[in-house]
């Protein structure tokens, strides 16, 4: 939670200069800083690869554990691409590479802007970018404020498929302590899974 | 959208080769301040932009609206497998 704060703080903080007008305006025009995006793609792709655990945890999984990312793909997926329906704005594309964030609301919100700049222009791009940053930092707001809720009603299963690409930290304790402690693991697991897509399903819906 | 996956499988391969170095293990904090820079310039981008700025409420609206419902999506399958695959018969 701690990191959380500080990540929006660091993004507040910006919007705050930029406004302000404090810096040169050159820096605002960040065509550079899809560099610096390439260079987070090869980190995160690090951090996967050389993660002694995930051995561990392939060795302990159950085919049917594949079931609970998939629905948390297939339900996120198929909302966001009806909720397009409410905007004359955005195109169901758009809302689903939203959708697809699954909360990891910092990298997909600069995987967007980058992404969609060739093809709405900076404009538009940048607009998507922070609905996106919105829309997932509000995911896992919601999945923290509400998982004791989400137990009673639909099963123990439901803060994990609503927390997405946060399960492995963020909202872990939150799960752990409302699914249950045989939960944790599952939730592990399918926080690696869910990180590890953000990336191919936020691409492939701005390439469309 | 192939430059960007192509790049993070470079690192997982890379990051596998390495996997049994100690020095690469904490590798969670260098990601944190990249982000932390990333978003930054985000924040500078957006904060610069004036059409971005009155229109917030407009754009925050459909954010939440977006997560809202893509967030119940997810519960509602979440409870269909877990009704199906997960919950412990009654009976035998």
């Amino acid at each position: 939670m701690k990191g959380s704060l500080t990540i929006v703080a660091f993004f507040i903080a910006g919007c705050l200069i930029g406004w302000g007008h404090l810096l040169p305006s050159s820096w605002a025009e960040n065509d550079r800083s899809i560099y610096a995006l390439y260079l987070l793609m090869f980190l995160v792709g690090f951090g996967i690869g050389s993660d002694r655990k995930l051995k561990e945890l392939l060795a302990n999984l159950r085919p049917r554990f594949l079931l609970i990312p998939a629905a948390t793909v297939l339900g996120t997926l198929v909302a966001s691409a009806l909720v397009s329906f409410l905007f004359s704005k955005w195109n169901m594309f758009e809302c689903m590479a939203v959708g697809s964030g699954f909360a990891y609301y910092s990298l997909s919100s600069i995987l967007i802007t980058e992404m969609k700049t060739a093809t709405l222009g900076p404009q538009l791009a940048a607009e998507l970018g922070t609905i996106a940053l919105m829309a997932n930092l509000f995911r896992e707001i919601i999945t923290l404020l509400f998982a004791p809720l989400l137990v009673k009603w639909f099963g123990p299963l439901s803060p994990i498929c609503a927390g997405g690409a946060t399960t492995m930290d963020t909202t872990l304790p939150v799960i752990g302590r409302y699914s249950g402690k045989e939960y944790v693991f599952i939730a592990v697991f399918h926080g690696i899974l869910i990180d590890f897509s953000v990336t191919f399903f936020v691409s492939f819906f701005c390439s469309l | 959208m192939f430059i960007v996956i192509g790049i993070m499988f470079a690192g997982v391969s890379c990051g596998y080769l390495f996997r049994k170095r100690n020095e690469f293990q904490n590798l969670g904090k260098v990601i944190f301040y990249v982000i932390c820079l990333l978003l930054f310039l985000l924040g500078l981008s957006v904060g610069h932009n004036e059409e971005i700025i009155r229109n917030l409420s407009t754009l925050g609206l459909e954010a939440f609206l977006i997560a809202f419902v893509a967030t119940a999506g997810s519960v509602l399958a979440a409870w269909g497998v877990y009704s199906f695959f997960f919950k412990p018969k009654r009976r035998a």
